[in-house]
């Protein structure tokens, strides 16, 4: 089957609807649509940002998760408390691949994982004796941590414990950051709410840590807000911004430190690479320091090059000269990976269902390899998301707003992409199927995928996905059609 | 009463609600005079909202209390 028109994109998403219950239909209604480029604003077509509706299988997290998981379980050098009941944290537990250098468990402590274990009596009592407890057992144990946090799990919200008196208490005690996160699971709709109440705990206790006291720096200081180092994402992105010229001061949150943290308000510029999850700090910076912000994209050689100048316009010419050098060096090396993989992956189809910004910045990596996205959307964004997709993808193409299990499945039936980029609870419903899949929340234990570096690794890793011979093999050999039997006796 | 930010866009003041996540331009502005700023703004979404009008801020973005006079949320 071709590409989907703009009608048949429309029956499809009908006929989708056709299974629900009158109310569920019209709810789900609103976060589906085809796209059509002329829009300006998503908001008329696409609902998001919503509550799931109850009975279907959503694939969204908690604010837990976009608070723990995703913006503070990066920053290698804070101890991430999950304060609660023991599985929170442990499933939530190294499974995102934040690289970092360091030493697991003396200075670095993205691996393991803290838990006050939360039982009957703590619930009844209340557990802030517990919390300082751990505190201190966490400060004599890992003394080389240079701050601590406490992420509440759904309990403390419900018993109402006051993590911020101990966090002040204790802080002022053993002489570092200690930071309550209320980022209870049930707040919000989504992990998105998460990020925000993160951001907002940065902004209300670490990120004025040093004012007044941090030196002028250079006129080429920048950050990388929204970078978390999956398979080592942010290392491929700062070397090319290294390169041009420009001195990183910073890494949110994959690789950082808290002192990188304290020392952003010096940046000349902050470089938002994933906008969901960090916009707030950078909207916050640029009204208290006067820091510009500029979102950019790093999939594929031709959005590095369009973000590269574009960064580069902000600064003066050594920097737009480096920014040249920078595209010049590897120009030749991406030619050459397009030239290999363009053929096997030409006009193949993709299906994307990700979150935070991968959904519109993927798209101009596959546009490179010569691939198709037919279909798009986001488990937890928001309408100014979805603003930014529309210009991303081609007219027609599907979106979809916080996809049920089954609306995914139906749609991938229908539309029959060669491609499905997804998360790991899609993973395997998609095998079983028979259709070759990635999963692009964590790029499939592989990565990593930013940067001219990253970019080898994706066309790489789409292509073995893609063409890989076990897609051809799903069929049992007795029922494939009979070879002749006598050949095969002879 | 919410928490506005407004900030300069590239055409004009844009409006942005951070409890809401909401970001859109803003059409119109009653006052805009360095003495007198605010009044009921107008967004691109077909919001109307009502800041109180002030001395203009010195510096971009500037945070707000705004009040929802009509329009979608």
């Amino acid at each position: 089957m071709g590409l989907l028109n703009r009608e048949e994109a429309e029956a499809l998403i009908q006929e989708v609807l056709e299974v629900y219950p009158e109310k569920a239909k019209k709810d789900r209604a609103k976060h589906l649509m085809v796209n059509d480029k002329k829009l300006e604003s998503a908001k008329k077509c696409i609902t998001s940002n919503r509550k799931s509706v109850p009975g279907v299988m959503t694939q969204r997290g908690c604010a837990y998760a976009g608070a723990k998981g995703v913006v503070w379980g990066p920053f290698k050098d804070i101890i991430d408390i999950s304060h609660g009941p023991i599985g929170c944290g442990q499933y939530s537990r190294g499974g995102r691949r934040n690289y970092y250098s360091g030493i697991a468990g003396v200075d670095s402590f993205c691996d393991l994982m803290f838990s006050s274990d939360f039982q009957e009596k703590d619930i009844v009592f209340g557990g802030d004796k517990k919390l300082a407890k751990l505190i201190d057992e966490v400060e004599s144990l890992f003394p080389l941590s240079k701050a601590i946090s406490v992420q509440s799990e759904c309990p403390i919200g419900l018993i109402g414990d006051d993590i911020e008196a101990v966090s002040k208490k204790k802080a002022a005690e053993i002489g570092k950051t200690i930071v309550p996160v209320r980022c209870e699971g049930f707040r919000g709709v989504s992990q998105s709410l998460g990020h925000h109440i993160s951001n907002d705990a940065i902004r209300d206790w670490v990120i004025s840590n040093r004012d007044g006291k941090l030196d002028a720096g250079t006129p080429y200081d920048v950050a990388i807000l929204g970078d978390y180092n999956i398979g080592g994402d942010a290392w491929a992105s700062r070397i090319l911004l290294e390169e041009m010229g420009l001195n990183v001061v910073a890494q949110w949150s994959g690789d950082g430190t808290i002192a990188e943290i304290e020392n952003t308000p010096k940046a000349k510029l902050n470089l938002l690479h994933c906008y969901r999850s960090m916009n707030y700090i950078a909207r916050h910076m640029e009204e208290k320091y006067g820091i510009p912000w500029l979102e950019y994209n790093f999939f594929g050689p031709t959005k590095i090059a369009e973000s590269l100048r574009e960064i580069a316009s902000h600064f003066d010419d050594t920097i737009k000269e480096g920014a040249e050098r920078v595209i010049a060096k590897y120009q030749p090396a991406m030619d050459a990976i397009i030239a290999k993989f363009k053929p096997r992956l030409q006009g193949k189809k993709v299906m994307l269902y990700v979150g935070g910004l991968r959904p519109r910045h993927t798209v101009g990596a596959y546009e490179d390899l010569g691939m198709e996205v037919v279909g798009a959307g986001y488990e937890f964004a928001h309408n100014d998301d979805y603003d930014r997709t529309i210009k991303e993808l081609k007219d027609a193409t599907l979106i979809y707003d916080d996809a049920t299990g089954y609306e995914l499945e139906e749609f991938v039936r229908q539309v029959k992409p060669d491609l499905v980029g997804s998360g790991i609870k899609e993973k395997y419903a998609f095998h079983k199927m028979g259709v070759p899949f990635r999963q692009m929340h964590s790029w499939d234990y592989s990565g990593p995928y930013h940067g001219y570096d990253g970019f080898a690794v994706f066309a790489r890793d789409m292509d073995m996905t893609v063409n890989n011979p076990c897609w051809s093999m799903f069929k049992a050999p007795w029922q494939k059609p009979a070879e002749e039997p006598e050949a095969k006796a002879a | 009463m919410a928490n506005i930010m407004i900030r300069k866009g590239d055409k004009g003041y844009v409006f942005y609600m951070p409890k809401r996540d909401i970001e859109d331009s803003i059409v119109s502005m009653e006052f805009d005079t360095p003495e007198k700023w605010g009044g009921e703004i107008k967004l691109g979404n077909g919001g109307i909202y009502f800041i109180e009008p002030q001395a203009a801020p010195a510096r971009l973005p500037y945070s707000v209390r705004a009040k929802r006079i009509d329009g979608v949320e």
